[in-house]
Protein backbone atom coordinates (compact mmCIF):
# COMPACT_ATOMS: atom_id res chain seq x y z
CA UNK A 1 0.00 0.00 0.00
CA UNK A 2 2.81 2.12 0.96
CA UNK A 3 4.79 1.10 -2.67
CA UNK A 4 1.79 1.80 -4.21
CA UNK A 5 1.00 5.35 -2.88
CA UNK A 6 4.81 6.18 -3.78
CA UNK A 7 4.26 4.74 -7.39
CA UNK A 8 1.29 6.78 -7.69
CA UNK A 9 3.02 9.89 -6.49
CA UNK A 10 6.15 9.74 -8.93
CA UNK A 11 3.87 8.79 -11.66
CA UNK A 12 1.91 11.69 -11.73
CA UNK A 13 4.44 14.15 -10.61
CA UNK A 14 6.11 12.91 -13.90
CA UNK A 15 2.89 13.30 -15.76
CA UNK A 16 2.36 16.82 -14.18
CA UNK A 17 5.10 17.90 -16.07
CA UNK A 18 4.68 16.34 -19.00
CA UNK A 19 1.30 17.01 -19.74
CA UNK A 20 2.11 19.66 -22.75
CA UNK A 21 -1.45 20.88 -24.00
CA UNK A 22 -3.23 19.55 -21.10
CA UNK A 23 -4.52 16.15 -19.57
CA UNK A 24 -5.66 14.49 -22.91
CA UNK A 25 -1.92 14.81 -23.89
CA UNK A 26 -0.72 12.19 -21.63
CA UNK A 27 -3.44 9.69 -20.87
CA UNK A 28 -2.18 6.88 -23.10
CA UNK A 29 1.11 7.48 -20.85
CA UNK A 30 -1.29 6.98 -17.79
CA UNK A 31 -2.61 4.13 -19.50
CA UNK A 32 0.91 2.67 -20.08
CA UNK A 33 2.06 3.00 -16.83
CA UNK A 34 -1.28 1.92 -14.77
CA UNK A 35 -2.02 -1.02 -16.81
CA UNK A 36 1.05 -2.52 -18.26
CA UNK A 37 4.03 -1.23 -16.06
CA UNK A 38 2.40 -1.56 -12.43
CA UNK A 39 -0.64 -3.90 -13.44
CA UNK A 40 -3.39 -2.15 -11.11
CA UNK A 41 -6.10 -2.85 -14.02
CA UNK A 42 -6.90 -3.75 -17.08
CA UNK A 43 -7.85 -1.76 -20.50
CA UNK A 44 -11.07 -1.94 -20.29
CA UNK A 45 -11.20 -0.84 -16.56
CA UNK A 46 -8.85 2.21 -17.34
CA UNK A 47 -11.40 3.46 -19.69
CA UNK A 48 -14.67 2.65 -17.60
CA UNK A 49 -12.62 5.15 -14.88
CA UNK A 50 -11.98 7.87 -17.71
CA UNK A 51 -15.70 7.56 -18.93
CA UNK A 52 -17.05 8.23 -14.95
CA UNK A 53 -14.22 11.12 -14.97
CA UNK A 54 -15.81 12.42 -17.96
CA UNK A 55 -19.36 11.92 -16.87
CA UNK A 56 -18.37 13.84 -13.75
CA UNK A 57 -18.37 18.08 -13.18
CA UNK A 58 -15.20 19.03 -12.83
CA UNK A 59 -11.65 19.21 -14.42
CA UNK A 60 -10.72 16.67 -16.95
CA UNK A 61 -7.77 15.32 -14.71
CA UNK A 62 -10.09 13.83 -12.69
CA UNK A 63 -8.94 11.23 -14.21
CA UNK A 64 -6.04 11.06 -12.03
CA UNK A 65 -7.87 11.48 -8.86
CA UNK A 66 -9.93 8.30 -9.99
CA UNK A 67 -7.19 6.03 -10.60
CA UNK A 68 -5.76 7.40 -7.11
CA UNK A 69 -8.90 6.06 -5.54
CA UNK A 70 -8.77 2.59 -7.18
CA UNK A 71 -5.37 2.07 -6.50
CA UNK A 72 -4.99 2.85 -2.75
CA UNK A 73 -8.47 4.17 -1.86
CA UNK A 74 -8.67 8.09 -0.38
CA UNK A 75 -5.11 8.68 0.26
CA UNK A 76 -4.47 7.12 -3.34
CA UNK A 77 -6.88 9.77 -4.60
CA UNK A 78 -5.34 12.27 -2.66
CA UNK A 79 -1.56 11.26 -3.74
CA UNK A 80 -2.55 11.43 -7.36
CA UNK A 81 -4.16 14.67 -7.15
CA UNK A 82 -1.69 16.42 -5.58
CA UNK A 83 1.08 14.70 -8.02
CA UNK A 84 -0.58 15.55 -10.86
CA UNK A 85 -1.21 19.59 -9.84
CA UNK A 86 2.02 20.01 -7.56
CA UNK A 87 4.74 20.14 -10.05
CA UNK A 88 3.08 21.93 -12.68
CA UNK A 89 1.28 24.57 -10.27
CA UNK A 90 4.52 25.23 -8.81
CA UNK A 91 5.84 25.85 -12.42
CA UNK A 92 3.00 28.07 -13.07
CA UNK A 93 3.35 29.78 -10.06
CA UNK A 94 6.90 30.94 -10.45
CA UNK A 95 6.56 31.69 -13.95
CA UNK A 96 3.49 34.00 -13.58
CA UNK A 97 6.24 36.34 -11.87
CA UNK A 98 8.41 36.71 -14.72
CA UNK A 99 5.88 35.92 -17.45
CA UNK A 100 5.46 39.93 -18.74
CA UNK A 101 9.45 40.06 -19.30
CA UNK A 102 9.04 36.77 -22.05
CA UNK A 103 5.80 36.48 -23.12
CA UNK A 104 6.77 38.66 -26.61
CA UNK A 105 10.30 36.94 -26.54
CA UNK A 106 9.90 35.25 -30.03
CA UNK A 107 11.85 31.85 -28.75
CA UNK A 108 8.82 31.66 -26.53
CA UNK A 109 6.85 31.78 -30.02
CA UNK A 110 9.28 28.94 -31.08
CA UNK A 111 9.07 27.23 -28.42
CA UNK A 112 4.79 27.35 -28.87
CA UNK A 113 5.24 26.61 -32.62
CA UNK A 114 7.02 23.47 -31.68
CA UNK A 115 4.89 22.11 -29.17
CA UNK A 116 1.08 22.46 -30.65
CA UNK A 117 1.92 19.67 -33.73
CA UNK A 118 3.43 17.39 -30.78
CA UNK A 119 -0.28 18.12 -28.33
CA UNK A 120 -1.80 17.39 -31.55
CA UNK A 121 0.13 14.10 -32.11
CA UNK A 122 -0.18 13.50 -28.21
CA UNK A 123 -4.24 13.79 -28.61
CA UNK A 124 -5.01 11.69 -31.98
CA UNK A 125 -2.74 8.97 -29.63
CA UNK A 126 -5.30 8.95 -26.89
CA UNK A 127 -8.21 8.85 -29.26
CA UNK A 128 -6.49 6.16 -30.44
CA UNK A 129 -5.59 4.05 -27.97
CA UNK A 130 -8.54 4.90 -25.55
CA UNK A 131 -10.85 3.66 -28.84
CA UNK A 132 -8.74 0.84 -29.05
CA UNK A 133 -9.91 -0.29 -25.17
CA UNK A 134 -13.39 0.65 -25.35
CA UNK A 135 -14.56 -1.77 -28.98
CA UNK A 136 -15.41 -5.00 -28.70
CA UNK A 137 -17.83 -5.54 -31.53
CA UNK A 138 -19.65 -3.36 -33.91
CA UNK A 139 -21.82 -1.13 -31.54
CA UNK A 140 -18.82 0.20 -29.46
CA UNK A 141 -17.43 1.27 -32.53
CA UNK A 142 -20.74 2.82 -33.62
CA UNK A 143 -21.46 4.77 -30.10
CA UNK A 144 -17.49 5.92 -30.34
CA UNK A 145 -17.68 7.56 -34.30
CA UNK A 146 -21.41 9.03 -33.73
CA UNK A 147 -19.92 10.74 -30.47
CA UNK A 148 -17.37 12.08 -32.16
CA UNK A 149 -19.73 13.22 -35.73
CA UNK A 150 -22.68 14.95 -33.05
CA UNK A 151 -19.64 16.57 -31.50
CA UNK A 152 -18.53 17.56 -34.66
CA UNK A 153 -21.53 18.37 -36.42
CA UNK A 154 -23.89 19.49 -33.94
CA UNK A 155 -24.05 21.67 -30.68
CA UNK A 156 -26.02 18.93 -28.52
CA UNK A 157 -23.96 18.75 -24.84
CA UNK A 158 -21.59 16.15 -24.41
CA UNK A 159 -23.58 14.97 -21.17
CA UNK A 160 -26.09 13.76 -23.67
CA UNK A 161 -24.04 12.37 -25.94
CA UNK A 162 -22.73 10.60 -22.93
CA UNK A 163 -26.09 9.27 -21.85
CA UNK A 164 -27.15 8.13 -25.16
CA UNK A 165 -24.05 5.61 -25.17
CA UNK A 166 -25.01 4.60 -21.67
CA UNK A 167 -28.48 3.82 -22.77
CA UNK A 168 -27.58 2.14 -25.88
CA UNK A 169 -25.17 0.03 -24.18
CA UNK A 170 -27.93 -1.41 -21.86
CA UNK A 171 -30.46 -1.44 -25.01
CA UNK A 172 -27.30 -3.40 -26.74
CA UNK A 173 -28.16 -6.90 -23.99
CA UNK A 174 -31.75 -6.25 -23.64
CA UNK B 1 2.40 46.57 -12.50
CA UNK B 2 -0.41 48.83 -14.23
CA UNK B 3 -3.03 46.05 -13.87
CA UNK B 4 -2.02 45.08 -10.38
CA UNK B 5 -2.76 48.82 -9.48
CA UNK B 6 -6.01 48.59 -11.84
CA UNK B 7 -7.49 45.21 -10.68
CA UNK B 8 -6.38 46.86 -6.90
CA UNK B 9 -9.77 48.20 -6.12
CA UNK B 10 -11.38 44.39 -7.55
CA UNK B 11 -8.88 42.17 -6.09
CA UNK B 12 -11.22 39.81 -4.87
CA UNK B 13 -10.59 38.09 -1.41
CA UNK B 14 -9.62 34.63 -0.77
CA UNK B 15 -12.91 33.66 -0.03
CA UNK B 16 -14.37 35.00 -3.71
CA UNK B 17 -11.27 33.22 -5.03
CA UNK B 18 -12.25 30.13 -3.19
CA UNK B 19 -16.37 30.50 -3.83
CA UNK B 20 -15.52 31.78 -7.56
CA UNK B 21 -13.88 28.29 -8.78
CA UNK B 22 -15.99 26.47 -6.45
CA UNK B 23 -18.90 27.57 -8.54
CA UNK B 24 -17.57 26.84 -11.95
CA UNK B 25 -16.14 23.58 -10.99
CA UNK B 26 -19.59 22.17 -10.34
CA UNK B 27 -20.99 23.44 -13.70
CA UNK B 28 -18.40 21.92 -16.01
CA UNK B 29 -18.92 18.66 -17.32
CA UNK B 30 -16.15 17.43 -19.33
CA UNK B 31 -13.96 20.52 -18.90
CA UNK B 32 -14.27 23.68 -16.61
CA UNK B 33 -12.12 25.94 -19.14
CA UNK B 34 -15.41 27.59 -20.97
CA UNK B 35 -17.17 28.46 -17.66
CA UNK B 36 -13.75 30.01 -16.48
CA UNK B 37 -14.10 32.85 -19.03
CA UNK B 38 -17.20 33.96 -18.20
CA UNK B 39 -16.78 33.84 -14.62
CA UNK B 40 -13.69 35.50 -15.06
CA UNK B 41 -14.40 37.90 -17.14
CA UNK B 42 -17.89 38.64 -17.30
CA UNK B 43 -19.46 37.53 -14.33
CA UNK B 44 -16.96 38.69 -11.48
CA UNK B 45 -14.73 41.15 -13.62
CA UNK B 46 -11.24 40.56 -11.94
CA UNK B 47 -9.89 40.65 -15.52
CA UNK B 48 -10.61 42.26 -18.98
CA UNK B 49 -11.30 39.85 -21.76
CA UNK B 50 -7.86 40.62 -23.67
CA UNK B 51 -5.99 40.12 -19.91
CA UNK B 52 -7.83 36.80 -19.82
CA UNK B 53 -6.90 35.83 -22.91
CA UNK B 54 -3.12 36.06 -22.20
CA UNK B 55 -3.32 34.40 -18.72
CA UNK B 56 -4.76 31.27 -20.60
CA UNK B 57 -1.86 31.53 -23.08
CA UNK B 58 0.18 30.90 -20.68
CA UNK B 59 -1.84 28.44 -18.73
CA UNK B 60 -1.82 26.51 -21.91
CA UNK B 61 1.76 26.96 -22.55
CA UNK B 62 2.87 25.62 -19.40
CA UNK B 63 2.15 21.93 -18.69
CA UNK B 64 0.00 20.77 -16.81
CA UNK B 65 -4.04 20.85 -16.59
CA UNK B 66 -4.82 24.05 -18.02
CA UNK B 67 -7.67 24.63 -15.58
CA UNK B 68 -5.72 24.20 -12.58
CA UNK B 69 -3.49 26.23 -13.92
CA UNK B 70 -5.75 29.24 -14.47
CA UNK B 71 -6.14 28.99 -10.84
CA UNK B 72 -2.97 29.35 -9.52
CA UNK B 73 -2.06 32.07 -11.52
CA UNK B 74 -5.27 33.89 -10.86
CA UNK B 75 -4.85 33.24 -7.28
CA UNK B 76 -1.46 34.03 -7.05
CA UNK B 77 -1.83 37.44 -9.08
CA UNK B 78 -4.45 38.71 -6.30
CA UNK B 79 -3.10 37.19 -3.51
CA UNK B 80 -0.08 35.11 -3.56
CA UNK B 81 0.38 31.69 -2.12
CA UNK B 82 -2.79 31.81 0.06
CA UNK B 83 -4.85 33.49 -3.03
CA UNK B 84 -3.24 30.36 -5.64
CA UNK B 85 -4.45 28.00 -2.68
CA UNK B 86 -7.72 29.16 -2.49
CA UNK B 87 -8.39 29.14 -5.81
CA UNK B 88 -7.31 25.49 -6.18
CA UNK B 89 -8.71 24.01 -3.42
CA UNK B 90 -12.04 25.58 -4.69
CA UNK B 91 -11.69 24.16 -8.10
CA UNK B 92 -11.02 20.40 -6.71
CA UNK B 93 -12.99 19.90 -3.83
CA UNK B 94 -16.28 19.15 -4.38
CA UNK B 95 -15.15 17.35 -7.65
CA UNK B 96 -13.01 15.18 -6.41
CA UNK B 97 -15.65 14.07 -3.62
CA UNK B 98 -18.27 13.35 -6.56
CA UNK B 99 -15.86 11.46 -8.38
CA UNK B 100 -14.57 9.19 -5.83
CA UNK B 101 -18.49 9.21 -4.92
CA UNK B 102 -19.19 7.65 -8.37
CA UNK B 103 -16.70 5.49 -8.07
CA UNK B 104 -17.33 3.84 -5.29
CA UNK B 105 -21.13 3.36 -6.39
CA UNK B 106 -18.84 1.80 -9.92
CA UNK B 107 -17.44 -0.59 -7.43
CA UNK B 108 -20.30 -1.84 -5.85
CA UNK B 109 -22.46 -2.16 -8.58
CA UNK B 110 -19.50 -2.66 -11.42
CA UNK B 111 -20.51 -6.72 -11.28
CA UNK B 112 -23.67 -6.30 -12.31
CA UNK B 113 -24.16 -6.99 -15.72
CA UNK B 114 -26.44 -4.10 -16.89
CA UNK B 115 -24.52 -1.62 -14.91
CA UNK B 116 -21.50 -3.44 -16.86
CA UNK B 117 -23.46 -2.72 -20.55
CA UNK B 118 -24.31 1.19 -19.65
CA UNK B 119 -20.62 2.04 -18.65
CA UNK B 120 -19.37 -0.02 -21.36
CA UNK B 121 -21.38 2.38 -23.85
CA UNK B 122 -20.44 4.94 -21.95
CA UNK B 123 -16.80 4.54 -22.39
CA UNK B 124 -17.23 4.06 -25.77
CA UNK B 125 -18.84 7.43 -25.89
CA UNK B 126 -16.47 8.85 -24.07
CA UNK B 127 -13.73 7.94 -26.53
CA UNK B 128 -15.62 9.51 -29.28
CA UNK B 129 -15.31 12.97 -27.52
CA UNK B 130 -11.51 12.59 -27.21
CA UNK B 131 -11.41 11.24 -30.88
CA UNK B 132 -13.50 14.43 -31.93
CA UNK B 133 -11.39 16.97 -29.62
CA UNK B 134 -8.30 15.45 -31.87
CA UNK B 135 -9.81 15.96 -34.79
CA UNK B 136 -10.70 19.17 -34.17
CA UNK B 137 -7.54 20.86 -32.78
CA UNK B 138 -5.26 18.85 -36.25
CA UNK B 139 -7.77 20.45 -38.36
CA UNK B 140 -5.74 24.09 -38.65
CA UNK B 141 -2.53 22.32 -39.34
CA UNK B 142 -3.80 19.67 -41.81
CA UNK B 143 -2.36 21.80 -44.81
CA UNK B 144 1.21 22.45 -43.48
CA UNK B 145 3.41 19.20 -43.93
CA UNK B 146 5.63 20.24 -41.06
CA UNK B 147 3.50 20.19 -38.02
CA UNK B 148 1.58 17.50 -39.87
CA UNK B 149 4.52 15.27 -39.78
CA UNK B 150 5.79 15.92 -36.56
CA UNK B 151 2.14 14.85 -35.34
CA UNK B 152 2.05 11.94 -37.41
CA UNK B 153 5.60 11.32 -35.87
CA UNK B 154 4.67 11.43 -32.08
CA UNK B 155 1.27 9.57 -32.60
CA UNK B 156 3.89 6.72 -34.45
CA UNK B 157 5.92 6.75 -31.30
CA UNK B 158 2.98 7.04 -28.89
CA UNK B 159 0.18 5.43 -30.05
CA UNK B 160 1.80 2.53 -32.20
CA UNK B 161 5.14 1.85 -31.05
CA UNK B 162 3.77 2.60 -27.33
CA UNK B 163 7.43 4.41 -26.60
CA UNK B 164 7.49 5.65 -22.76
CA UNK B 165 6.29 9.71 -23.24
CA UNK B 166 9.08 11.39 -21.35
CA UNK B 167 12.16 10.18 -23.68
CA UNK B 168 9.51 11.11 -26.46
CA UNK B 169 9.34 14.23 -25.76
CA UNK B 170 13.05 15.19 -24.82
CA UNK B 171 14.06 13.80 -27.95
CA UNK B 172 10.50 15.20 -30.36
CA UNK B 173 10.32 18.63 -28.49
CA UNK B 174 13.72 19.84 -29.51
CA UNK B 175 13.69 18.61 -32.87
CA UNK B 176 10.11 20.03 -33.83
CA UNK B 177 11.29 23.79 -32.35
CA UNK B 178 14.02 23.25 -35.01
CA UNK B 179 12.07 21.87 -37.62
CA UNK B 180 9.06 24.36 -37.03
CA UNK B 181 11.27 27.66 -36.24
CA UNK B 182 10.67 29.67 -39.20
CA UNK B 183 6.72 28.91 -39.22
CA UNK B 184 6.48 30.79 -35.69
CA UNK B 185 4.26 33.91 -36.09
Amino acid sequence: MRNDLGWLALIYAQMSLLAVGGVASVLPEMQRQVVDARGWMSPAEFAALFALAQAAPGPNMMVSTLVGWRVAGAPGALVATLGMIGPSSVLTWATTHVWNRFRHAAWRQKVQAGLVPLTIGLVMASAALLTASTTHGWLPGVITAATAAATLGTRVHPLLLLGAGALLGVASGG
Amino acid sequence: MEQGQDGAELAPELHELFAGFLGISVMGFGGVLPWARRMIVEQRRWLTGPEFTDLLALCQFLPGPNIVNVSVALGSRFRGVPGALAALIGLLAAPMVIVTGLGGLYNQFGQDPVVRRAFEGLASAASGLVVAMACRIAWPIRARWGPVMVACTTFGAIAVLRLPLLPTLLVLAPCSILLLRRSAV
